[in-house]
């Protein structure tokens, strides 16, 4: 029973590191404005500034809403990955997931300019841009998951999905030859991953689509937990495999998807978040482990942005690239100093 | 408990039906241990999935306890047979404990949660097998023979009338062999569970088990040792040239 107690010890730890993160998140920004004034205006008050009011609510409380959002839902779909393919480096970028969507992306922004030029510039919004990269996602897990079916080896499935980022990288490449500066400037722009500029509209559908598939893992959790033994272990102790993989797949297509088409390919969070977790919480249990993969992904995220803002500046660096040059050394790290990454 | 007729195992792809065996009739009742043998390739480990209902037979039929196979529910099944399977285990970093609690799974509610009764069931396999020291260490801290124990605690734990094991003594040496063995032949006799074990140590098989299924190209036989060594049954096994089977001492031997 003590093993119970020391979870809910590191639960509430995580709980209040969220907290100071999400207010350092939303204290900090290009606009230096008094914590005690973002504070005041959070919880109801009048700022000294009618500017800082509009910021704070319009800006930075969807900005850091959206960190938590994102940073939750990849990160729960990298720790579902990891147990449905029982491959520790299985996670939606990994995967090609995010490369499906930047495909898709990139077939909007550029492909329209390129054969209809006429009617491009009307139709590229955020909403077609959302929906695009969405249908990439899904087809690229789609194709993951008929490979899936067919390769038992989860290492070939990995390469399968380095090499969906080859085809990618490939294809933009194509594209943005014959492509106007301008369409290519959006592109990139959109490839730098973004938390900032979501609505309050966009962010409702983040929030539903987050829920939804929040709501598949939880009735997932036990299938998950049998999983950790493989196909075969599971079948034999009840788990209908087929329903199970099919609402897992769904589900980590709903949360990869969804925050690809919102805030652009983010990477890393989802494949390292659950194994920092793991680091903290020595236990396999994904009742466990699932609230404590959404923690951490926020925090990690709202951290993330918060150095991409560069405080006090008026430059925004890159979302994407701070958590990949985060992420990356950190499974390094892993590699290195566990040997091998074990689960 | 339970029970083949006329059983033919193998593999159904899109384009063809490949048979491995077939003809397979055996019986093993309650608290009996039963192995099956046969050269590699025969079809054991397919004759085992097949019956464990991890693969589709091809015709005949299977019955346990007085049930064909495919009456029983996904969830009434997993109470019936449980199984220990060769195939690596995926998650390392399972602790003994959670591992032989995963057995619990078929009676646990929707999010998994263990009642008084599954933690008292869990405690006990963990306790028979002889794992109580072991109970907090993680999978990858186990050697080979003790990862096999846990492996069967998680199947005991599961509860089942029935327990099929692969191949559950490959990779492990003479003494450990034995002590898995003599572990299973108790828990058939004392618990009263019917064991079946595919093997390719047949002396073993022929000292320890009250019944052993022979797989052959065309026949299979089945039956108590003592009466599969009286019909030179054990003779056939292998090309007589170069390995001969000795009714005195219940052993091959090798031609020189």
């Amino acid at each position: 029973m003590t093993v119970k107690k020391k979870y809910y010890f590191s639960f509430i730890v995580l709980g209040i590191v969220l907290l100071l993160s999400t207010m350092l998140n939303l204290g900090l920004g290009s606009v230096s404005i008094p914590f005690n004034e973002v504070m005041g205006v959070l919880f109801g008050g009048d700022s000294s500034r009618e500017s800082w009011s509009y910021i704070i609510w319009n800006y930075r409380v969807p900005k850091a809403l959206t960190a938590i959002l994102v940073g939750s839902a990849l990160s729960l779909s990298g720790l579902l990955m990891q147990t449905l393919f029982r491959n520790p480096l299985a996670g939606p970028f990994v995967l090609g997931i995010s490369s499906g969507a930047s495909l898709g992306a990139a077939l909007l922004i550029m492909g329209t300019a390129i054969w209809s030029g006429w009617f491009s510039y009307g139709i590229i919004n955020d909403i077609s841009l959302a929906i695009a990269s969405g249908i990439g996602s899904f087809l690229v897990l789609l194709i993951v998951v008929v490979v899936a079916t067919r390769v038992k080896d989860s290492m070939a499935l990995l390469i399968i999905g380095l090499m969906f980022g080859s085809i990618t990288a490939a294809i933009v490449t194509v594209l943005s030859y014959f492509t106007q500066a301008e369409q290519l400037q959006q592109y990139i722009f959109w490839s730098f991953g973004t938390v900032g500029n979501l609505n309050w509209t966009q962010l409702l559908i983040l929030t539903t689509s987050t829920l939804v598939g929040l709501f598949l893992s939880v009735l997932s959790l036990k299938s998950l937990n049998a999983l950790l033994l493989g196909e075969q272990y599971a079948r034999s102790m009840g788990v209908h495999i087929r329903k199970a993989r099919y609402i897992i797949i769904i589900a980590t297509g709903i949360l990869a998807g969804a925050v690809t088409a919102f805030a652009g390919p983010i990477a890393f969070i989802g494949l390292a978040v659950p194994h920092l977790t793991r680091q903290i919480f020595n236990t396999t249990d994904h009742k466990i482990l699932v609230p404590a993969v959404l923690m951490y992904g926020a925090i990690l995220l709202l951290l993330c942005d918060t150095l991409a803002q560069l405080p006090m500046s008026s430059y925004v660096l890159p979302i994407n690239a701070i958590t990949s040059i985060i992420g990356a050394p950190v499974v390094i790290w892993l590699l290195i100093r566990k040997k091998k990454m074990i689960f | 408990m339970l029970k083949s007729k006329g059983l033919e195992v193998g593999y159904r792809t899109q384009r063809e039906t490949i048979s491995v065996s077939r003809n397979i009739s055996f019986e093993l009742s309650e608290g009996e241990m039963g192995a099956i043998v046969g050269v590699n390739g025969i079809g054991k480990s397919t004759l085992l999935r097949t019956l464990a209902r991890v693969q589709q037979e091809l015709s005949g039929s299977i019955e346990v306890a007085g049930k064909t196979i495919d009456k029983y529910r996904q969830k009434d099944w997993a109470t019936k047979v449980s199984v220990v399977l060769t195939e690596p285990l995926a998650a390392k970093n399972l602790s003994v404990q959670q591992l032989v609690g995963l057995g619990r799974h078929p009676y646990t509610n929707w999010i998994g949660m263990l009642s008084h009764t599954d933690i008292a069931k869990i405690q006990e396999a963990i306790e028979l097998i002889g794992l109580d020291e072991l109970k907090y260490k993680k999978c990858h801290e186990l050697s080979d023979g003790q990862l096999q124990k846990v492996l069967i605690a998680r199947a005991l734990a599961q509860d089942t009338s029935v327990i099929l094991l692969d191949e559950p003594t490959t990779h492990l040496d003479l003494y450990h062999k034995v002590q898995i063995l003599k572990l299973l032949q108790e828990i058939a006799h004392r618990k009263k569970k019917t064991i079946l074990y595919t093997t390719h140590e047949i002396d073993l098989a022929i000292q320890l088990c009250d019944k052993i299924l022979i797989m052959e190209k065309n026949q299979n036989s089945f039956g108590s040792p003592e009466a599969l060594i009286k019909s030179e049954h054990f003779n056939r096994l292998f090309p007589t040239d170069t390995i001969r089977f000795d009714p005195e001492t219940a052993s091959f031997k090798i031609r020189k």
